[in-house]
């Protein structure tokens, strides 16, 4: 096979993989706005994705934090500029490391769990009992998540990035004799109300990458056991390569509207 | 006889390089027993797939009551599958939930919200089935013929016009088995229902059918009364009923 039609065929598959995302997400949004939710499933997906979640969430962004300030710190301590390590570390979890990690974890905690319960049902034939059923397997399994993950993720990103910066603040006050007033000081005056809200905006739409991701790969497994791994796999692979490409992204265009350390 | 209900025209699946159906056509008519009898892998499960529109053939026509539901999307196929229900040949019962949510769970899905006539419904239909008492019990934690009778359950708790039965009473003792049987007679009797069951289970066969139809080569082969079965002198349905396979020791 010549390496153009190599090129040319995984281009293609790419395409054909973005398109099926797409109708999934259109079938999605079109059945919550339709207003085919139940609650009671969402309440429990809730209780899955976001409760359960809170652990890994807290203890990745409490160690993050800490070892951040750290090296922040010896760099900074170089330059006499120890007081601007609060500021740093503050704008970096909000904007950057916050909703990172919380949707790498989040990828690889929840989304495999979804792709392994809904490829299991997929292999099993209950999705077809579910259709037989005349209950649209969307509706009963994709709206309930996705639901649950818009909900969740920004509130775990909240969390990642508060226990972040106290963890922060207690390494660099407590352990690195950083004097508490300036470390302060400095925090509230360079960290704004954009640098959260732009958290909470890479939250949700790391949520919707990352649950139609994962149900994409469950919806879609087959060969069994086998199958099953192999979606679990991809679904984690894909979707936390997405979440830093798309990372990326919405830093430039949110930059645009959010410029950091300007006002 | 009554009018026509279901009515298969031509079907042909293929999947992959294996043709499974190849121009399969049959007539359901209203209130009938209709048994399918079939080589293991012939495709009949296939076949039971596309009445409810699971599947969609590569040519032919699935008519049910003058639509045709063979180009339907998957959102316009619920009236079709509220009126046909399916008990699938392995039970596909929904592992996440006890015995009792599954069968409750078409009750709940067509809007019931009294949960004393929900555990009322279930408890009945689970009597129905010799499944009394089993209700908090997990799928994986049965049996396989248990399973079955769950999904039994599950399929008639919220009765259909139509049945489909992939093999009801394989993999059942004979007692459980003429339960099953009289069941199904019964869901006819009682409520009129049309069903199509596919089995191996030739003594199953004679008490329930109004007419078998012989899935052959992917083709309708053979379709008549059971006594136009039992007399027939076709050399395929003959060793299908007698259980020959030509082979030599
Ligand atoms: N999803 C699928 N992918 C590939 N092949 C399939 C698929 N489903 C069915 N087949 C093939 O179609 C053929 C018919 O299968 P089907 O399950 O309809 O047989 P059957 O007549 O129900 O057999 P049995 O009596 O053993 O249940 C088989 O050869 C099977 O391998
Ligand atoms: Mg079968």
């Amino acid at each position: 096979m010549n390496p153009i039609a190599l090129l040319g065929g995984a281009f293609l598959g790419f395409c054909a993989y973005l398109g099926q995302l797409a109708e999934l997400a259109g079938e999605t949004f079109r059945s919550i706005f339709a207003g085919r939710i139940r609650l009671g499933l969402v309440l429990r997906q809730i209780s899955h994705i976001g409760f359960g979640s809170q652990m890994v969430v807290i203890v990745t962004g409490a160690f993050t934090g800490a070892v951040f300030t750290a090296q922040t710190f010896f760099q900074f301590s170089r330059l006499n500029m120890e007081s601007a390590v609060g500021p740093v570390i503050s704008v970096a979890m909000c904007r950057e490391l916050g909703p990172v990690l919380t949707g790498l974890m989040v990828a690889g905690r929840v989304g495999a769990a979804m792709t392994a319960e809904l490829g299991t049902m997929k292999v099993t034939q209950q999705i077809d009992a579910l259709r037989a059923l005349a209950v649209h397997p969307v509706d009963y399994l994709v709206v309930p998540r996705t639901i649950a993950m818009l909900i969740s993720l920004p509130l775990l990103v909240g969390e990642c990035i508060f226990f972040g910066i106290v963890a922060a603040y207690l390494v660099a006050t407590k352990i690195l004799g950083v004097g508490a007033p300036y470390y302060l000081l400095n925090m509230y005056k360079f960290t704004e109300a954009e640098d959260i809200f732009m958290g909470v905006i890479k939250g949700l739409v790391f949520a919707v990458i990352i649950v139609l991701v994962s149900c994409r790969e469950g919806l879609n497994a087959r060969d069994g056991a086998v199958g099953v791994g192999r979606a679990t796999t991809e679904a984690v692979v894909i979707g936390s390569l997405s979440v830093l490409i798309a990372n990326f992204f919405l830093t430039m265009a949110l930059n645009i509207f959010f410029p950091a350390g300007v006002s | 006889m009554s009018a026509v209900l279901i009515d298969v025209q031509d079907l042909v699946q293929q999947i992959g390089a294996q043709q499974i159906l190849r121009g399969f056509s049959i007539q359901v008519h209203q209130g009938e027993t209709l048994v399918l009898l079939g080589k293991s892998g012939g495709g009949k499960s296939v076949f039971l797939r596309h009445l409810i529109g699971l599947m969609k053939p590569v040519s032919g026509r699935v008519i049910v009551e003058g639509t045709d539901i063979s180009g339907l999307g998957e959102r316009e196929l619920e009236w079709v599958r509220r009126k046909i229900g399916m008990v699938f040949q392995d039970g596909a019962l929904f592992d996440s939930m006890s015995v009792f949510e599954n069968v409750a769970f078409p009750l709940r899905e067509r809007g019931e919200r009294d949960e004393k006539k929900i555990a009322g419904k279930v408890r009945e239909t689970l009597a129905l089935v010799n499944m009394t008492g089993h209700e908090k019990k997990m799928p994986v934690n049965l049996s396989g013929g248990m399973r079955k009778r769950v999904a039994l359950a599950r399929a008639i708790v919220s009765p259909p016009d139509v049945i489909l039965y992939d093999e009801p009473t394989a993999g059942l003792d004979p007692i459980v088995s003429d339960s099953i049987n009289r069941l199904i007679r019964r869901m006819q009797r009682q409520l009129s229902a049309t069903s199509i069951v596919v089995t191996h289970d030739m003594t199953s066969c004679y008490h329930i059918a109004d007419r078998v139809a012989l899935l052959n080569e992917g083709r309708l082969h053979f379709c008549g009364t059971v006594d136009e079965l039992k007399n027939t002198t076709d050399p395929v349905v003959r060793d299908f009923i007698d259980g020959r396979s030509h082979e030599v020791d």
